[in-house]
């Protein structure tokens, strides 16, 4: 069976594939054949209410289509929609253990080449998964050159184990193992720069994305699923019960953090920028910290510890949209000239 | 069973000396068994290889105590007197250096020969190897194994002018050492 | 054909005719001659297999998982450390039930360190679910590798092909390798029913409750037990094709007359058989087990095996610190409820590489005679070399 043929049959069993922005279509689409329809995570999954991770992975799984297979690190995607005998997935899928996902992946990956077939894997871990445990098995997966998707559903914390700090925790978040006390200020180290890294290795292409900015979202996996190499995606996606925040306001949360610098959407082609989303105007990242618990020890006025750790993370966020060159008055956002050397110890863009 | 104790320094090749007297005696229609003295290699460090032949299957794993015979590919070893440790009563000593065979016999109180292994393989080959020119100089004293088997082995493992010089060398070196001279035990 | 061959270049050879779709390994002594000729067939287009240079053991067992969980036929290879590291990975290999075959070099595992030869690190994951054969010398382990190709792919279970590090993997001697056309026409086509597949999903490691746990385990148990028929016939099968029988599950050789016997497993036992043929006659006779399935555990063969023995040496080329020895405690156990059992004289022999002289037999056997000996020994230590309190 071809892979056309085999394609248009999985297509027509479990749904159409949304077509790439540049794909010639022989007519006019109405607004709901334009939604996408491929359902490779379904609904009535055990996720909780306002899932950041459960709504990414879906828009994931819609733009990468059915000619996939998974490799799933454990955490709360992996436990929320496999408990035995049940699985919310309609793509092959397998989880091994915490740190192997990349490897395992590896594995599949070899095993379609050896068989000559063109079935795309794909790894999804947490940022525990990811950014701490998983770490040198990604690092391994991504020198050997693997044709291979990688997206890490940040969610900035272990939250399937009950919210500990992880080295993806943002600076000052509250987090179990990481509380804030009389003699602490949640936690006292920074959030790991891990697309930097990523980016180090030379890969093809690593971005970063958020469920607020679902279209974003999913043109940054169908151009990775278009690149035959290994591509990373980092998608924030909070998590309402480890971030301390209503289940209905999860997009607006994730929003904030885009709108205020802190979580920057800039993508990555052989280690060099060559895009970002602007951010017109920069919201005063107070606005995303006072929508969470686990930064309420923040907003306490009376406390000079507070303000000094706003303070803190507010240059972090102005930090980041001089480096990505995130104003977008400053100049045209994809203007890579000069970017690319961002990160590579040249000239930081857009003044500072 | 014929036991053999190769001792020389890492980079000298006594391990491969090892693996090609099995592989010759293999040729030959023997049975044989070779093992390097297992470790850490570095260059320099001295290594012991142990090699059996035999007309049975070979079943014992044990490092060789008791050899019939030592070959030595660095004279310097023999500054390490319990270098003949175990050799058996009768047994012999091959060496690879340009020392006179009554010397060592006399240090050593068993029967000794000496080939300036390293010397004709600069001439032969241009690398200080002296493996092949003392495995070629041990079975012309020894008799053990026909020089044919010897060049079979070598075929199995070079190619070109590598395999080219190297049959010189053998030839030379087989040459240069009294045919037969241990091909019967000495008296006790 | 017969050729003289380097234990490690024989497996890299036997490997390479069953042509595995997938490899993966990270060097480690005394394993490491296999990875490099494996990787030296594959740079001379002599197999072509895609060959995954990992960076990690860790990463070697993963890759190897998702490699025949995507139905490729797969291959790796670890010692000591190694397998420590893959630890993890090895649980989980086994319990998502994936055929896999895995060389272990056997080596002692740190600390001290020690790159030699003893059974500590595949004694550390025998609880792993994976079958555990081992090999008396380089034939059997050529051989046996390639039936675990076949046992895994009928079982779906993997296969760990035990053999003593450097002992075999660095020793040279002579081995019949089989020919491509041999291999090709016994070893079927890799075939594996639940792999992964976008035309058929499936979901693969999911959580499972306590409400479905213990079935899980109990299957895994069962379908161990039901390996023993298969390795046993898959060495008949072989046998049938080559002449050459690795040993079934176990062996029973020497004299069956003897009222002593000594049960040993991997290269230990060439030496016994040497010791005995050398020293029979003032030593006595002995019946030797060559125990070639460690796990599964083949209880009713042993049963059969030590009918008629007063005695039974048992070599254990590891301890477990506490207890003692455990191929000792475990034939002990199987053998608990049999009305005329031997005694057993359990003693650990070789750790760490401790080189094991054919003379071994002779002392085992008279260490017997000694009514006050231990029911554990380390057999061949010296406590001279230790201080008064470590003794």
């Amino acid at each position: 069976m071809t892979d056309e043929t085999r394609l248009s049959e999985l297509r027509a069993k479990f749904g159409r594939v949304p077509p790439a922005p540049d794909e010639p279509s022989p007519k006019p689409l109405t607004l709901r054949e334009k939604q996408p329809r491929f359902e490779g995570l379904v609904s009535g999954h055990r996720a909780c209410q306002g899932c950041g991770e459960a709504l990414a992975a879906r828009l994931v799984m819609e733009s990468a289509g059915p000619d996939v297979m998974v490799a799933n690190a454990t955490g709360c995607l992996e436990v929320f929609t496999t408990p035995w005998p049940q699985s919310a997935w309609h793509v092959p899928w397998i989880h091994s253990l915490f740190e192997n996902a990349p490897a395992v992946a590896s594995g599949m990956e070899a095993a379609m080449k050896a068989q000559g077939k063109k079935t795309k894997v794909l790894a999804f871990g947490g940022d525990g998964g990811t950014y701490d445990i998983g770490f040198q098995a990604l690092s391994g997966m991504l020198e050997r050159y693997h044709n291979i998707l990688y997206v890490c559903y940040d969610n900035e914390a272990y939250m399937n184990t009950g919210i500990q700090r992880s080295s993806s925790t943002p600076h000052a978040a509250s987090t179990t193992t990481s509380p804030a006390g009389k003699d602490r200020m949640g936690k006292r180290h920074l959030k790991k720069d891990l697309l930097s890294i990523i980016a180090a290795h030379h890969v093809p292409y690593a971005a970063s994305a958020s469920v607020a900015f679902p279209a974003d979202l999913q043109r940054k996996v169908r151009y990775a699923m278009g690149i035959e190499g290994p591509t990373f995606i980092v998608v924030h996606s909070p998590c309402p019960l480890g971030w301390k925040h209503a289940s209905a306001l999860t997009i607006e949360v994730a929003r904030r953090a885009v709108e205020c610098g802190l979580f920057p959407l800039v993508e990555l082609e052989r280690g060099s920028l060559s895009n970002v989303m602007p951010i017109r105007s920069p919201r005063p990242v107070r606005d995303y910290l006072e929508v969470q618990g686990r930064f309420a020890h923040l907003m306490k006025d009376k406390d000079p510890r507070a303000e000094k750790e706003r303070d803190h993370l507010q240059a972090l966020a102005d930090y980041n949209i001089a480096t990505f060159g995130l104003a977008g008055a400053a100049q045209d956002a994809n203007d890579t000239g000069g970017a690319a050397a961002v990160g590579r110890g040249g000239p930081l863009v857009g003044g500072m | 069973m014929i036991e053999i104790r190769i001792h020389g320094r890492g980079g000298q090749g006594s391990v491969a000396a090892a693996y090609l007297l099995a592989s010759a005696a293999f040729e030959a229609g023997f049975t044989c068994q070779a093992f390097p003295s297992f470790g850490a290699e570095r260059r320099g460090a001295p290594v012991t290889s142990f090699v059996r032949i035999d007309s049975v299957p070979i079943q014992l794993r044990a490092q060789i105590r008791a050899p019939d015979f030592l070959i030595v590919q660095d004279d310097t070893l023999l500054l390490d007197h319990g270098i003949t440790a175990g050799l058996k009563p009768g047994g012999a000593m091959l060496v690879n250096s340009g020392r006179s065979a009554e010397d060592v016999e006399k240090a050593f109180a068993c029967r000794a020969f000496c080939v300036p292994a390293t010397a004709m393989a600069i001439e032969e080959i241009g690398k200080p190897i002296p493996n092949t020119a003392l495995l070629a100089g041990f079975l012309a004293l020894t008799g053990l194994l026909p020089p044919a088997a010897l060049a079979a082995a070598l075929k199995g493992r070079f190619k070109g002018d590598t395999l080219a010089h190297n049959l010189t060398l053998i030839d030379r070196a087989a040459a240069a050492v009294p045919q037969g001279l241990w091909k019967e035990p000495a008296d006790a | 054909m017969r050729e003289a061959l380097e234990g490690s270049l024989a497996i890299a050879r036997a490997v390479a005719l069953c042509k595995p779709d997938v490899v993966a390994a990270y060097p480690i002594t005394p394993q490491t001659h296999i990875v490099e000729n494996l990787s030296r067939l594959v740079a001379e287009g002599e197999m072509h297999t895609e060959f995954v240079s990992v960076e990690s053991e860790f990463s070697a067992a993963s890759v190897v998982l998702g490699a025949a969980a995507a139905g490729a036929r797969a291959y790796t290879a670890t010692a000591s450390q190694g397998v420590l590291l893959m630890a993890e990975v090895l649980f989980n290999i086994a319990g998502l039930r994936i055929p896999l075959v895995m060389t272990v070099a056997n080596r002692a595992v740190s600390a001290p360190l020690s790159i030699w030869n003893d059974h500590g690190d595949s004694m550390a994951v025998r609880d792993s679910g994976w079958i555990q054969l081992h090999c008396v010398d380089n034939q059997e382990a050529v051989d046996t590798t390639i039936q675990a190709f076949r046992i895994a792919q009928e079982t779906e279970l993997p296969v760990m092909v035990c053999m003593d590090g450097f002992v075999l993997t660095h020793t040279m001697e002579i081995i019949d390798m089989p020919s491509q056309e041999e291999v090709a026409g016994w070893l079927p086509p890799f075939d594996f029913a639940r792999k992964l597949d976008p035309t058929d999903p499936k979901s693969f490691g999911m959580l499972v409750t306590p409400e479905y746990f213990a079935e899980i385990r109990h299957a895994h148990h069962a379908a161990m037990t039901r390996a023993l028929p298969v390795i046993d016939q898959i060495d008949r099968d072989w046998a049938a094709l080559t002449g050459r029988s690795s040993g079934g599950l176990l062996e029973v050789e020497g004299d069956p007359a003897a009222e002593v016997g000594i049960l040993a497993m991997g290269s230990t036992v060439g030496t016994l058989r040497a010791g005995m043929a050398a020293h029979a006659e003032a030593a006595g006779p002995a019946r030797i087990i060559k125990l070639r399935a460690f796990r599964p555990f083949p209880a009713e063969a042993l049963r059969e095996a030590v009918k008629g023995l007063k005695h039974l040496i048992v070599i254990d080329r590891a301890i477990s610190p506490g207890l003692g020895g455990i191929v000792g405690t475990e034939v002990a156990a199987v053998l608990a409820d049999m009305a005329d059992r031997p005694r057993i004289h359990n003693h650990a022999i070789g750790l760490g590489g401790r080189d094991i002289p054919e003379t071994i037999y002779a002392d085992l056997m008279a260490a017997i005679r000694d009514p006050d000996a231990p029911a554990f020994s380390v057999f061949d230590v010296d406590l001279e070399k230790l201080a008064p309190e470590d003794r």
